[in-house]
């Protein structure tokens, strides 16, 4: 018991260790966003929303905002969309070629993302495509797509499988049984989706600098505000950001998780 | 009670089903007659589930015709028939509460939401659980659940009714109780049920006529006396459990009995069609057998000690070695054995009359 007590304390320290090494950075920058002082510095000095003013009042960083939302709010529909139907695809049908058609659709989180950014604007160029909104939606939502999938799959493993088949014996066609059964099914995993997809999409960096030509995303500018000079600005939007991002993946776990109830139904 | 003779309601002629090189039901003909409760049962594998889902539309079969009510059904998908199942696992809706798994049925055919409501709620009620209409399916008990299933499959007021192994989930008692509501309702409703399980007891209990299935064909076809008194072939007779098979050879023949040599010794049986030198299995009931201390004057005695003994509530079943290795296996009612004064290896007398065996082969 003692032992295994120890392990414990161990354990607990070293979770709290990781929290501080990834938080810490993150917490520090907040504080700085509301620090007087034009250099992030201690000691701190005033209090101040000055830096929040800032931005406020300024367009170009309302039009990124406008440009960020839009992107992540279309990859999450298009990346949820298409990762529902290759999660369903995977769970109903076999086919020949199966594992390398799964194998194909998980590729891309795989793929270095400098790698796949370069590629995206290689080909958009070539095509004709490149610089738009919608050439950020596209590549966004290819890199998540395969997150969608995974957490719709795994939604679909708890299904009883005639859960379908039971809707089809009481009159329902294919497309009804999907719509009254699969669908609302897999309602808790597919907001999830949406939400991790968004938040993956609205922090995005790479990808979003290579494609977006004039069309900044939020990461975007802040990468052009840092390489300029040194601007206390950058915390404030930076802490906009995290707490953006935060509340959309934790909005998707609480989703994530909700199961245990329908799971002892069997 | 048993009323094959009725007019027809399901026909399956000349049926076959293979996935790839397997044979899951190999040409069956079976005509289930209106208003019967027909139990299918076997092994798993047997192919009887297979057999339900072919009704059901879940699955085509490769050969052969399947009628529903005069109609030609191969092609006809799940939603077009009016089939409905009660599934092993219930397969309830978790995101719908007790009443609106009941309607769903009725939503797919477009019925009013507020006659569907009413026609749920009814026959919630019918089934006594109607307090908890508004309850999520996963707060309920196990029977309450299946009570939901019966309701929801039977709220379209449907002229058949699939069963699939549907109260293997549930607690012993819970059973019995479970076997009662569906035997009545069957018979208020006046519905066809086509009930698959690998039970005896629950086939036995309910249905009007069994059909027992092995490896894709059909083994047996009867009333649950015929197919317990009298087992049509070795499979049967094995699958129902409580028989004593005995092959041997046919030495003699007088006066309508058949004299049979077999290794745990020689049997009279009633001769039919026996001839001499011919090969036969007959088999008796374990609870046809008579045991005793002492030898006694029956046609057939066999001399075995006590193995083992079973328990199941009020009935026992010995099981006994003859001197050869041949087990015997003698049922009774365990006020009948406390009579006996028996431990294991105690050597006893087992006798029947030549009428209690029943030929199963070379008759």
């Amino acid at each position: 018991m003692k032992e295994s007590n120890t392990l414990k304390w161990f354990l607990w320290i070293y979770i709290g260790l990781i929290f501080v090494f990834i938080f810490s950075p993150i917490i520090f920058s907040m504080i700085f966003s509301f620090n007087s002082a034009r250099f992030p510095t201690i000691p701190l000095e005033s209090f101040t929303w000055h830096w929040y003013e800032t931005i406020w009042n300024d367009s170009d960083v309302w039009q990124a905002a406008k440009t960020s939302v839009i992107v992540s709010s279309c990859t999450a529909v298009i990346a949820t969309a298409l990762g529902f139907a290759t999660a369903y695809s995977d769970f109903r049908y076999n086919f020949r070629f199966k594992g390398p058609y799964l194998a194909l659709v998980l590729l891309p989180p795989t793929i270095p993302l400098i790698i796949l950014a370069l590629a995206m604007l290689a080909w958009f160029s070539k095509i004709g495509t490149s610089g738009q909104i919608y050439s950020i939606v596209i590549a966004h939502s290819v890199m998540t797509a395969p997150f969608a999938m995974a957490i719709i799959r795994l939604r679909l493993n708890q299904i009883d499988e005639n859960l379908e088949a039971a809707a089809w014996n009481l009159g329902a066609s294919e497309w009804r049984a999907m719509k009254e059964v699969i669908l609302p099914f897999c309602k808790p995993a597919i907001v999830s989706s949406l939400c991790l997809t968004a938040a993956v999409s609205f922090d995005e960096f790479a990808v979003a600098w290579f494609v977006s030509g004039l069309n900044k995303t939020i990461p975007v500018m802040i990468m052009e505000i840092v390489t300029g000079n040194i601007d206390p600005r950058v915390n404030a939007i930076g802490t906009f950001v995290f707490i953006t991002s935060m509340t959309l993946v934790i909005i998707a776990q609480i989703f994530f998780m909700t199961r245990p109830k329908e799971a002892s139904a069997q | 009670m048993s009323n094959p003779q009725s007019e027809p309601l399901v026909e399956l002629e000349s049926v076959v089903k293979r996935f790839d090189d397997f044979v899951a039901v190999k040409s069956m003909d079976l005509t289930i007659g209106k208003g019967e409760f027909v139990a299918i049962m076997g092994p798993s594998g047997c192919g009887k589930t297979t057999t339900l889902r072919m009704l059901a539309g879940l699955e085509q079969p490769t050969e052969g015709e399947i009628r529903i009510g005069g109609e030609l059904m191969n092609d006809v998908p799940p939603h077009d028939r009016d089939t409905p199942m009660v599934w092993q696992s219930l397969a309830l809706f978790p995101f719908l509460n007790a009443r609106e798994n009941v309607e769903f049925g009725l939503k797919m055919r477009k019925v009013p939401a507020a006659e569907r409501k009413k026609r749920a709620l009814e026959w919630l009620d019918r089934l006594g659980i109607g307090e908890f209409a508004e309850r999520n399916v996963a707060t309920l008990s196990g029977g309450q659940r299946q009570r939901v299933a019966l309701a929801r499959s039977l709220v379209t007021e449907p002229k058949l009714l699939l069963l699939d192994e549907p109260l293997s989930a549930l607690d012993a008692h819970l059973v019995i109780r479970m076997q009662s509501v569906l035997t009545k309702l069957q018979r208020e409703l006046g519905i066809t049920f086509v009930y698959v399980t690998h039970s005896q007891s629950e086939a036995f209990a309910m249905a009007d006529r069994v059909v027992i299935m092995s490896q894709g064909e059909i083994a047996q076809i009867g009333s649950s006396r015929d197919i317990y008194r009298e087992p049509a072939n070795r499979f049967v007779a094995e699958f129902v459990g409580r028989n004593n098979i005995i092959s041997g050879k046919v030495v003699k023949v007088t006066k309508g009995k058949a004299e049979v040599i077999a290794a745990s010794g020689t049997y009279v049986v009633e001769a039919g069609d026996l001839l001499e030198g011919q090969e036969t299995t007959f088999v008796i009931s374990a609870d046809l057998v008579q045991i005793t201390r002492e030898a006694t004057k029956s046609e057939n005695s066999v001399q075995c000690s006590l193995i083992s003994e079973e328990f199941i509530g009020s009935v026992v079943t010995l099981f006994l070695e003859a001197a050869d290795g041949t087990e015997f296996k003698v049922q009774l009612q365990e006020r009948e054995l406390s009579t006996l004064d028996h431990g294991a290896g105690d050597e006893f007398y087992l006798s029947w009359p030549a009428k209690s065996a029943h030929i199963i082969d070379g008759a």
